[in-house]
């Protein structure tokens, strides 16, 4: 154990170990680089999509009907470090929200269309958009009194050992980062690059699909897209991951 | 990481083999591999076994038949918390006090009876 403390710290020299490390830390080289790279990151796609989907009527909407361009102006401006405070409690309810439902909802009554389902094209993609106007900013949810329940439950479900192979989030990415776990090093699960094209999915998920994967890992039930334990999850990982840096859309393995 | 030493009369209930047919090496070696089925390869390092990809969660199970009798090793795979609480080895052939397994494997243990024996029967040949 100490000689792995050891390995990591020569590793990770910037970060002392109470801090937190990035998954992109634990990519290959060749991983890291399609993150890196506008034309080569297969998320990037979905910025443009979100793009056409923020500037134009909603589709099915006459031409002329309100977007989210006509309101909010550009996304640069009017979206920048939104989703580095995100989840938080929606002003219009008092509800804990993240992008997702934030966007579902501004869809909803803002647009009055129907809001495109938990991990669509379209939603993944106006999420992509906003959370890239944040790319480069710390992480840095509410705390205090108004989110305390939710940052509890959220840990309450962290530590909690579940499914038949009988592992917590903290067993893995708390106790065991930097460890192989079959193919994938484990790192320690921030939630700061989503939504993330993972190469083994071949595809772009957002971070609570990310959630369903590492519960069916393990063998348990999973929660919810959008539901409160995930949503509860969610704002746990974004405070414990507080300071890094937001890289959507991120690249993973 | 804490390797508790077997308490003396821990072998009692495991130094009975759970079924009448003798474990079978080859098929063991199947189970231990298959990704499928929880694989020991997700945590543990078998060198003799060419499989790429093999974990570093817990120790190497190169010679573990020179460290653990039969009836320890089917303990452990049974359930390895008998032995220390809080392991992170899954219990194998135990659903005893988990939390919300998935409907789709709650109605079974990771492995049968015959599994273990057969998963234990893999093991034994790891010598020197
Ligand atoms: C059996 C081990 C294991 C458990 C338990 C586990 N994960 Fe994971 N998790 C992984 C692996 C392996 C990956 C992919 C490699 C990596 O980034 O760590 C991963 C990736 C992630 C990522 C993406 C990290 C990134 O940089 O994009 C997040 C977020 C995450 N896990 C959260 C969780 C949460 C929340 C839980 C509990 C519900 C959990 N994990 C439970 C193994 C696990
Ligand atoms: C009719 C005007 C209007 C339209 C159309 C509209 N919005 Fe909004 N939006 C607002 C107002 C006003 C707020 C602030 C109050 C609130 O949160 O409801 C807001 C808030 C938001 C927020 C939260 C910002 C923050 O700082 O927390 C997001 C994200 C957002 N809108 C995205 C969108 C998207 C995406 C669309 C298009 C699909 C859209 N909005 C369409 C008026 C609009
Ligand atoms: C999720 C990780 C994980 C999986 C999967 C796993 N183990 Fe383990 N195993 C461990 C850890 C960690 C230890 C170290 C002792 C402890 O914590 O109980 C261990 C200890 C052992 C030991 C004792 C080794 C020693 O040197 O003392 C044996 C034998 C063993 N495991 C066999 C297996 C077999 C066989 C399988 C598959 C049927 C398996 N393990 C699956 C994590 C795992």
């Amino acid at each position: 154990m100490q000689r792995l403390v050891l390995v990591l710290a020569l590793l990770f020299p910037a970060a002392a170990l109470s801090e937190p490390i990035s998954g992109y830390q634990f990519m290959e080289p060749s991983t890291r680089q399609l993150q890196d790279d506008d034309f080569l990151n297969p998320a990037f796609f979905l910025v443009e999509r979100g793009r056409q989907l923020w500037d134009g009527a909603w589709p099915g909407a006459p031409e002329g009907a309100a977007s989210c361009q006509s309101c909010h102006g550009a996304p640069e401006s009017s979206m920048r470090g939104v989703s580095a405070r995100y989840p938080a409690l929606d002003p219009a309810t008092g509800k804990l929200v993240n992008l997702e439902l934030k966007i579902q909802s501004e869809i909803a009554r803002k647009l009055s269309a129907e809001p495109p389902q938990y991990e669509s094209a379209d939603l993944l993609a106006l999420t992509a958009l906003i959370a890239f106007q944040s790319r480069g900013m710390p992480l840095d949810v509410p705390t205090g009194e108004k989110v305390a329940g939710w940052l509890a439950q959220g840990e309450e479900i962290y530590t909690t050992r579940r499914g038949q192979l009988n592992l917590s989030c903290q067993n893995c990415h708390g106790e065991h980062w930097g460890q192989k776990l079959r193919g994938d090093t484990i790192s320690q699960g921030h939630s700061n690059a989503f939504p993330i094209f993972r190469l083994i999915w071949d595809e772009v998920g957002s971070l609570h699909r990310m959630f369903s994967w590492c519960m069916e890992a393990v063998r348990a039930e999973p929660y919810e897209y959008g539901s409160e334990e995930y949503l509860a999850l969610e704002l746990y990982l974004a405070d414990r991951g507080r300071g890094l840096t937001i890289e959507s859309p991120g690249v993973r393995r | 990481m804490c390797l508790l030493p077997l308490a003396a009369n821990a072998g009692d209930v495991s130094s009975v083999p759970l079924t009448s047919t003798p474990g079978d090496p080859a098929r063991g070696q199947d189970i231990v591999r298959d990704t499928g089925r929880a694989s020991c390869l997700i945590c543990h390092a078998i060198s003799a076994m060419p499989d790429r990809d093999q974990g570093t969660l817990g120790p190497s199970l190169d010679a573990i038949a020179t460290r653990y009798t039969e009836a320890e090793l089917r303990q452990r795979i049974v359930d390895a918390r008998t032995l220390a609480p809080d392991t992170i080895m899954p219990p194998y052939y135990s659903n005893e006090g988990l939390v919300r397994i998935g409907s789709r494997w709650a109605q079974s243990t990771i492995y049968s009876a015959q599994d273990v024996e057969d998963v234990v029967a893999f093991l034994m040949t790891l010598g020197d």
